[in-house]
């Protein structure tokens, strides 16, 4: 594909965009439930402190991909994953991986709120304390994570409320928070606004913003202006497919491929 | 139309009157059972059944003994059979949720749920009481024990399954390892069922007769010597129960009057556990 050449090519761009380095490099990445292919082929960098969607129809393989990119699917019998994930130059496929350190490494956000049965500052100064996070520090870092994730002014005064309590937004930006605070590399973002109302979408998408300049983030999205508003790199993919990926502005209105023009402008998916 | 639905209204009055009539039938057997109870047993209950021993026929005395025994037999039952049950749960819920052996285990365990308890009884008379040739209060805990396991180990199994995937996954994705997944997410979500099912358990154990005749025996004098025979309620019922003295069948009503109390408020206290955390 000419479109992965162009982006990829470093003399191309050279003076005008140095391509930013990749957190993740995913090379001739497949994935299979049981006997059915999921995924064919991926070939794909997520640039350091950027964000980057992957939009397509349901099914396509976005979340699936992202559930490999911290081994979620070693949960699950029968689900096995081929070619190369790489994080800081190791393969994350390969067996010896250590997954609890992988995944303090790449954090997930889910599409449902899922806080902890525990208190607001539990919810995060548990996984720090874990980390091995000092208790000196802990309330300093309990505040700080709250505050990138643009929570801390609502729950400033009941961090001892159960994380349950809260609204679903909330509840979802605690667990950004919960994310941001053990300070991964990547943050993996799985469709996190689509239970979510537009003002708490809104809330949401303005914490990506700020969250890119320290983390790299992988977004997959059904709302399409989502992902246009979120993204600097957008990904298409059909059928277990990447098929084209790009700077999101040009995803969305000089698309190569007919398939990837034919769902932006709604005629399928 | 309108036949069709005076036709319906009829037998929808019919149903409702038959239901009502069944629903009303069992609960006045229950309430007769309980009065029936709570007369005799409240009559024959006083301070002496709780400080005195159990008597020769036709003299003064108490329970104190098979109280006393009843509670410690029950107590290491439930001491021995928690942690199996609680653990073996957690395995099939959680470590082994997709291995071959966690169906072996839940078959087996379905089995052993409905197990006459006279049969677990006569394994443990085997198994402790013929071996060390002697009846023992430890060998009736551990026949008690065998009917709490599978108790338990339903009730786990069950609610750390109510407690959505999500919830794993998201503590799995903050990289904790999977114990500390479990401990603090998984446990925390289905304590309260999980507690009703230990609760569930003792009450079922609490009026157990059948698996005490082969292993713990009886025994008139007050002993809190877990390897020597060991009196216990149910059976002290049985015994006085089928006498013909009068004081000890007054006996056998007060014990029976406790044991129903005793589960009554086990039941209760498991209900109050069960509804606080659904608040919360």
């Amino acid at each position: 594909m000419d479109t992965e050449i162009r982006e990829r090519s470093p003399i191309s761009f050279q003076g005008i965009d140095p391509s930013p380095k990749a957190r993740i490099s995913i090379r001739n990445l497949e994935f299979f439930y049981g006997q059915t292919r999921a995924l064919k082929g991926i070939d794909l960098d997520l640039p350091e402190n950027q964000v980057t969607a992957f939009i397509g129809p349901s099914g396509c393989g976005k979340s699936t991909l992202l559930r490999i990119l911290n081994r979620m699917y070693d949960l699950y019998p029968n689900q096995r994953a081929t070619g190369e994930v790489l994080l800081d130059g190791q393969n994350i496929l390969e067996k010896g991986t250590d997954l609890n350190r992988l995944r303090t490494k790449v954090g997930m956000v889910f599409q449902k709120p899922t806080p902890f049965p525990m208190t607001i500052h539990e919810n995060i100064a548990f996984g720090l304390r874990l980390m091995g996070v000092a208790k000196s520090e802990m309330d300093g870092r309990v505040e700080a994570a709250l505050r990138g994730a643009a929570l801390w002014d609502e729950v400033k005064d009941k961090l001892t409320a159960s994380g349950q309590s809260l609204s679903g937004g909330q509840q979802q930006r605690l667990c950004i928070a919960r994310t941001i605070a053990v300070e991964p590399e990547v943050i993996l973002l799985d469709e996190p606004a689509s239970a979510l109302d537009p003002i708490s979408t809104g809330k949401i998408e303005e914490t990506i913003h700020q969250l890119k300049e320290q983390f790299t983030i992988a977004i997959v999205t059904h709302n399409m202006q989502q992902a246009s508003r979120v993204s600097d790199r957008t990904a298409f993919m059909y059928l277990g497919e990447l098929i084209e990926e790009g700077e999101t502005a040009q995803i969305f209105t000089r698309p190569r491929n007919e398939q990837t023009s034919d769902y932006i402008t709604g005629r399928f998916g | 139309m309108s036949a069709s639905m005076t036709r319906r209204k009829a037998v929808n009055a019919v149903m409702m009157t038959l239901s009502t009539g069944a629903a009303v039938l069992g609960l006045v057997v229950l309430a007769l059972i309980l009065m029936h109870l709570l007369v005799r047993g409240a009559g024959a209950l006083n301070l002496a059944v709780f400080t005195q021993d159990t008597p020769s026929p036709n003299a003064a005395g108490g329970l104190r003994n098979a109280i006393v025994g009843s509670l410690m037999m029950s107590a290491i039952a439930v001491a021995i059979g928690t942690p199996i049950g609680i653990l073996a749960g957690t395995y099939m819920a959680e470590y082994g949720r997709f291995a071959k052996l966690s169906k072996v285990i839940r078959f087996v365990n379905d089995i052993l749920l409905s197990a006459p308890s006279i049969i677990v009884g006569l394994f443990v008379y085997q198994l402790l009481v013929v071996s060390f040739g002697h009846f023992s209060g430890l060998a009736g805990s551990v026949a008690l024990a065998i009917l709490v396991i599978p108790i338990v180990v339903r009730t786990t199994e069950d609610m750390l399954l109510l407690v959505p995937d999500q919830l794993r996954e998201a503590g799995l994705a903050m990289g904790w390892p999977r114990w500390i997944v479990i401990r603090q997410i998984a446990y925390k979500a289905a304590m309260s069922g999980i507690m009703t099912g230990v609760l569930l358990a003792v009450a079922r154990i609490s009026g157990e007769t059948a698996p005490l005749l082969f292993t713990a025996l009886s025994n008139n004098f007050f002993s809190l010597n877990m390897t020597q025979p060991m009196s216990s309620l149910p059976i002290t019922i049985f015994q006085f129960a089928l006498s013909p003295y009068q004081n000890w069948q007054d006996l056998a009503w007060a014990g029976a009057l406790l044991i129903t109390i005793a589960v009554l408020a086990l039941s209760i206290i498991a209900r109050l556990v069960t509804s606080r955390k659904e608040k919360s």
